[in-house]
């Protein structure tokens, strides 16, 4: 098992610079997570490519998310998880106790499955990220920040009037484009979506998804799915992980219409999962 | 003394007629061949509920009424010269004196008619207790012979015990609401019989709390000054002062162990800061006299500053420390409210924890800390012995914490510890305290609750 | 999406870079700092909670610790010349026998300074000889040797109390009576037992002779008043306002009314007791009958909202298991959700009763601050409570009352330590995680 996994990442991570014809932006290797006892994560390596959508996919429990987390190390915030291996963006490891969470963040945004926005009104949920790292040096600064992030998310024509009303009562496809207007108003260099559409209707899904792919030109996307349809919409590279290893990585088309390893195609045709 | 022995005899009864309520139903059941509607022991309950409850509102409305009648019927009886002219004050006197005569307790010499009055109650009083005890027994005897004849196997025992034990819980839920409409009731009452001797609004928004001394020769109530307006001042200010207390401390208490402390720190902590909440507040009051105030007395002293030894900071410091323990878990709570994707949301835009807490968590989190507030704040207001130990007794109105100052529960306390009339305008100043006591806390207690409840209904 | 294009035409400006750049890392570690102190200020806070917790103990446990153990003197009382008759040996010159047996400790004294030797044993000394003999009656006739507690100065000046340096004026001990207690030691007289009075002695006047059984007794009457009132009222309000209550503004009502009363000031339940217990039924002052019943007024809210929580605790599967087996509603409860919403509401019972048991101002109000010397033989002869009789004692002026203060404090706190100790118990050991 564990040679058939390190054999799949090897191959998997040629794979990436041929497809995309991107440089690499995440740099994997090795990664394992511990909870306590208990292990999440074995030996994950891949390379992930920047200025495109990578999904990840696999059953539930799969360590598919947990990987995800390591990338903007969200694991810090669980005491008893433990993060091993390497993990580089653009070179420098992030892990590195010289570089904090604080810096890394801002680089690294991230999107959560149910949309979270603050209990405060649309322009201050926006406006946070940047008030906090203490960037804005005026009023028109932040305005134009706010702006800009609301218009690349796609909403800006449907809130632009009502700014200051809370964004808690805005509907739930809104929240989660309100939740990416957030992260790209800090404009990092690669945004995380952990199932960003799992509680979403089939109309804001859509909405979502071409978003996403307009977003690709600017940020390195990293989306975690339990969608099959969606990955293969939406992604140029996809990951299969299964029971915390990464069982498959290649570019989106070959993953879906010619996988390499047997249990990706049975996740694929529906056998199991 | 036939009365101390009702409860034996009532209990016995109503175990006698739980067996006999089963044995007959077995009996009959087996006699007829058939399976009766309910299993036997509800049978047995039946035949119980019917012996013990009629019996059980006897002796309650017996023992509420039966005294007040004799007391009546005494009363009355006294000879027309004897009562002539007495106002309902000395006719009070006059009975309290016959009921101490009636018990043994003979001060000087009673006239003839009195010690007469006396024994009168007396026999009275014996009377009623057994005539009590023989209406119960009758009453309890009665209703197994009505009941019995009931229990036969198409009889819905069952149905017949799970409603009259229904309706039983029914009461002691209501119990609830009586006790509040007794409050209400009683403080209305006496409050009422105050504002006749002295005008409310005089209480209300008079500037002189001396229930010693007249204000105005022609006062009705000529024994005292009764405006409550410096009493309330005080009751500010010691309550001012602990929320100063406990507000940081508590605040500060909850956001470290909510959002800072590893699992173990916090499992340890909570608990051993909770024991504070569990301290009687009269103990606190004697650590305030025993410790605070002396050394604040000293401190002053070092710096040249005149500290009352009752003054309004020891009683208030030490009524803050009190309730950190209050604010400290209900604002753990709140903030347990708030949800985790919340902080994930601000931690993933890189906000440092303190940024998430102040920023995020804490406005989501502050209806339901507001209302832990309130509610700490009513706590205060109606704080009773630290202050009664602490704090003065004269009423000042100042707001210098170094002062003594006295609070509305110190004289409510002091008012009525002791032996006094019911009808002098002292007393019944301490129900009318009461009453505006109540209002106050009614009023912070009913926004708290309903500023939490809409909290938690939020992120629900 | 010419919205995008429009955003795109200013590039966007990396704040992870910014931030990379020294000016950039000098302000992420300066939001560091602030956060680190936000963090001290929540320890702070922590410390002062706990430091003024051990304070609190502290103080209580050093001033209240001697009070635990009584000095005594062994006085040799002289019983040959006396005239006692067997029959009524209450009627005996007990104060003369007892005076006569103290003058004799100090034969070098003059009979002018009688009133300093008397003043070395509590003044309760003719008691204690009185009583020593009518339990055993042979001692007449006799000699014999006796223990009786030392007054308390005496008490307070062996116990380290009262500084023996410090002028004579600054002091309730006179050097003579410092001389004679010297005498006394030396002579052996003097011992410092535990101090079994404090348990077993009512009230008194003398703190040397003053104990808390009557307090614990009055406590312990309106306490089983109490839990015999609130608890199955308590209990039954629950069941039917979580099982059976239809959800109507009359529920909401009761629920809103009891969510109230338990944040109603203690004091106000002392007002209802004393108008409605005292006033309008004539029921008798300073009786631990009436502090329960006023305590169970105050106690039931608590038990109601625990009860409530443990019952709400119980899944619906439970319900609904017993309901499709053919039980009525009642029988589902009864037999099925009530013993498993039990520890939570046994839990909620005692914590409640603990804060009756601490109690103070409505029992106050109700007149158990009474001065009684003598345990309560009735729910209805007038007594003290615990906490109540703290109060008296804080209020007295005699030094020996503040140890005795702390002292009873502690015992309290014990008996609070114990109900506490058992609700955990109970809950750590029936209580069971759905």
């Amino acid at each position: 098992m564990n040679e058939a996994t390190s054999h799949a990442g090897s191959v998997s991570v040629q794979h990436a610079h041929d497809v995309t014809g991107m440089p690499t932006k995440v740099h994997a290797r090795e990664v394992t997570v511990h909870y306590g006892e208990k292990q999440a994560l074995f030996g994950v390596s891949m390379d992930i490519p920047a200025n495109s959508v990578t999904a990840f996919i696999g059953p539930s429990g799969c360590g598919k998310s947990t990987f995800l987390r390591c990338i903007n190390r969200m694991n810090d915030t669980i005491d008893i998880c433990s993060v091993g291996g390497r993990i580089t963006i653009d070179e420098q490891d992030i892990y590195d106790p010289s570089l904090d969470v604080v810096q890394l963040r801002a680089r690294v945004g991230m999107v959560f499955q149910k949309p979270n926005p603050f209990p405060k009104s649309i322009y201050d949920n926006i406006a946070y990220g940047p008030r906090i790292h203490g960037l804005v040096r005026s009023k028109s600064d932040l305005d134009g920040i706010v702006e800009s992030s609301l218009k690349r998310a796609g909403l800006w024509k449907e809130v632009s009037d009502r700014l200051s009303e809370p964004a808690t009562g805005m509907s739930g496809g809104q929240q989660q484009r309100l939740c990416i207007a957030r992260a790209i108003a800090v404009s990092p260099e690669i945004i995380l979506m952990d199932e960003p559409c799992s509680a979403l209707d089939p109309i804001s899904t859509a909405h979502i998804e071409e978003l996403i792919d307009e977003l690709r030109e600017n940020f390195t996307i990293i989306i975690v799915t339990h969608n099959l349809q969606q990955a293969a919409r939406v992604s140029q590279m996809t990951g299969f992980f299964h029971l915390g290893k990464l069982i498959e990585y290649a570019d989106t088309g070959d993953v879906f219409q010619n996988p390499q390893h047997s249990m990706t195609e049975d996740y694929i045709t529906g056998r199991f999962g | 003394m036939l009365t101390s022995y009702l409860p034996v005899v009532l209990g016995l009864l109503i175990l006698y007629s739980f067996v006999m309520g089963r044995r007959r139903i077995r009996v009959a059941a087996d006699a007829q061949a058939v399976r009766p509607h309910s299993q036997f022991g509800y049978y047995g309950l039946y035949v119980a509920l019917w012996c013990g409850l009629p019996a059980l509102i006897v002796v309650l409305a017996w023992l509420m009424f039966g005294p007040v009648i004799v007391d009546a019927v005494v009363m009355s009886s006294l000879p027309d010269q004897v009562t002539a002219g007495l106002d309902s004050a000395k006719l009070g006197l006059l009975e309290a004196e016959i009921k101490a005569i009636a018990g043994g307790v003979v001060f000087g010499e009673p006239s003839a008619a009195v010690v007469a009055a006396a024994e009168r109650l007396n026999s009275l009083r014996g009377i009623s207790s057994t005539a009590m005890f023989v209406v119960v027994v009758c009453v309890a005897l009665g209703a197994i012979a009505y009941s019995r004849r009931r229990v036969a196997p198409d009889f819905r025992a069952r149905n017949k015990v799970e409603r009259t034990t229904f309706w039983l819980m029914v009461l002691c839920s209501v119990i609830a609401i009586v006790t509040t409409v007794g409050i209400v009731l009683s403080l209305l009452f006496e409050s009422f019989r105050f504002f006749q001797l002295v005008p409310f609004w005089e209480f209300l928004f008079g500037t002189t709390w001396d229930p010693q001394m007249p204000i105005r020769a022609d006062q009705v109530a000529a024994e005292g000054a009764f405006g409550a307006l410096p009493v309330l001042a005080g009751t500010v200010l010691i309550s001012v002062i602990a929320m100063l207390v406990a507000i940081p401390v508590g605040l500060l208490t909850a956001i470290y162990l909510a959002e800072y402390a590893p699992g173990r720190v916090r499992a340890s902590v909570k608990p051993v800061v909770e024991i504070l909440a569990g301290i009687p507040t009269i103990v606190y009051g004697f650590f305030a006299v025993l410790t605070v105030a002396p050394w604040l007395r000293q401190m002053g002293a070092a710096i040249g500053l005149d500290v009352a030894p009752n003054s309004a900071m020891a009683a208030g410091a030490v009524m803050g420390i009190m309730i950190i323990p209050f604010i400290s878990s209900l604002s753990d709570d709140a903030l347990h409210a708030v949800p985790q994707s919340l902080r994930d949301g601000a931690a993933a835009l890189g906000a440092t924890r303190r940024e998430t807490i102040i920023q995020v968590i804490f406005p989501a989190a502050l209806p339901g800390i507001v209302g832990g507030i309130l509610l700490a704040v009513s706590r205060a207001i109606g704080e009773t012995m630290i202050v009664v130990m602490a704090a003065g007794l004269i009423a000042n109105a100042t707001a210098n914490p170094f002062e003594a100052v006295t609070t509305v529960t110190v004289q409510i306390v002091t008012l009525l510890i002791g032996d006094t009339e019911f009808d002098s305008p002292k007393t019944l100043a301490a129900f009318a305290l009461g009453l505006m006591l109540f209002v106050i806390t009614l009023g912070l207690n009913l926004v708290a609750l309903t500023v939490t409840k809409k909290y938690r209904e939020r992120y629900e | 999406m010419s919205e995008i294009e429009s955003a795109m035409s200013t590039p966007p400006r990396t704040i992870g870079q910014e931030l990379m750049s020294e000016e950039g890392a000098r302000r992420v570690r300066r939001r560091y700092r602030a956060d680190a102190r936000f963090r001290a200020y929540g320890i702070i806070a922590i410390c002062i909670a706990l430091g003024v917790l051990a304070i609190l103990v502290g103080t209580l446990v050093s001033s209240g610790y001697t009070a635990f153990v009584q000095t005594q003197v062994r006085v040799t009382v002289d019983l040959r010349d006396a005239d006692i008759d067997p029959a009524d040996v209450r009627a005996a010159n007990w104060r003369g026998i007892a005076t006569g047996a103290i003058e004799s400790l100090f034969p070098d004294l003059p009979q002018s300074d009688a009133r300093v030797m008397r003043d070395m044993v509590s003044q309760g000394a003719p008691f204690i000889i009185r009583d020593a003999v009518m339990d055993d009656p042979a001692l007449i006739g006799t000699v014999f040797d006796i223990e009786i507690p030392a007054s308390d100065r005496i008490d307070q000046l062996n116990k380290g109390a009262i500084d023996r340096d410090s002028p004579a004026d600054h002091r309730v001990v006179t050097d003579q009576q410092i001389g004679l207690f010297d005498q006394l030691e030396a002579e052996g007289r003097i011992s410092t037992p535990f101090n079994t009075a404090l348990f077993t002695a009512a009230d008194s006047r003398f703190p040397e002779l003053a104990g808390l059984w009557g307090a614990i007794v009055g406590s312990f009457y309106a306490l089983a008043v109490c839990l015999v009132l609130a608890f199955p009222i308590g209990i039954a309000a629950a069941i039917y306002l979580e099982e059976f209550a239809p959800k109507n503004r009359w529920t909401e009502m009761i629920e809103i009314n009891i969510n109230n009363l338990a944040a109603v000031p203690s004091v106000v339940f002392g007002l209802l007791g004393l108008a409605v217990f005292l006033n309008v039924f004539g029921m008798p002052r300073s009786a631990p009958l009436v502090g329960g019943m006023t305590l169970a007024l105050m106690t039931m809210p608590t038990i109601i909202i625990a009860s409530r929580a443990a019952l709400k605790a119980v899944p619906p599967s439970i319900r609904e298991g017993a309901l499709g087996v053919g039980a009525s509603h009642q029988q589902a409860v009864l037999h099925h959700v009530l013993p498993l919403a039990m520890p939570g509401m046994l839990t909620g019972t005692i914590i409640g009763l603990a804060q009756a048991l601490g109690e103070t101002a409505p029992l106050l109000l109700i007149g158990m601050n009474a001065f009684i010397t003598a345990a309560p033989d009735s729910m209805l002869s007038p007594s003290t409570a615990l906490p109540t009789q703290i109060y008296i004692w804080a209020d007295s002026p005699e030094r020996g009352f503040v140890a005795r203060t702390s002292a009873a404090i502690l015992v309290l706190l014990g008996f609070l330590v114990c109900m506490n100790a058992i609700a955990i118990w109970l809950r750590s050991r029936l209580e069971r995680r759905w």
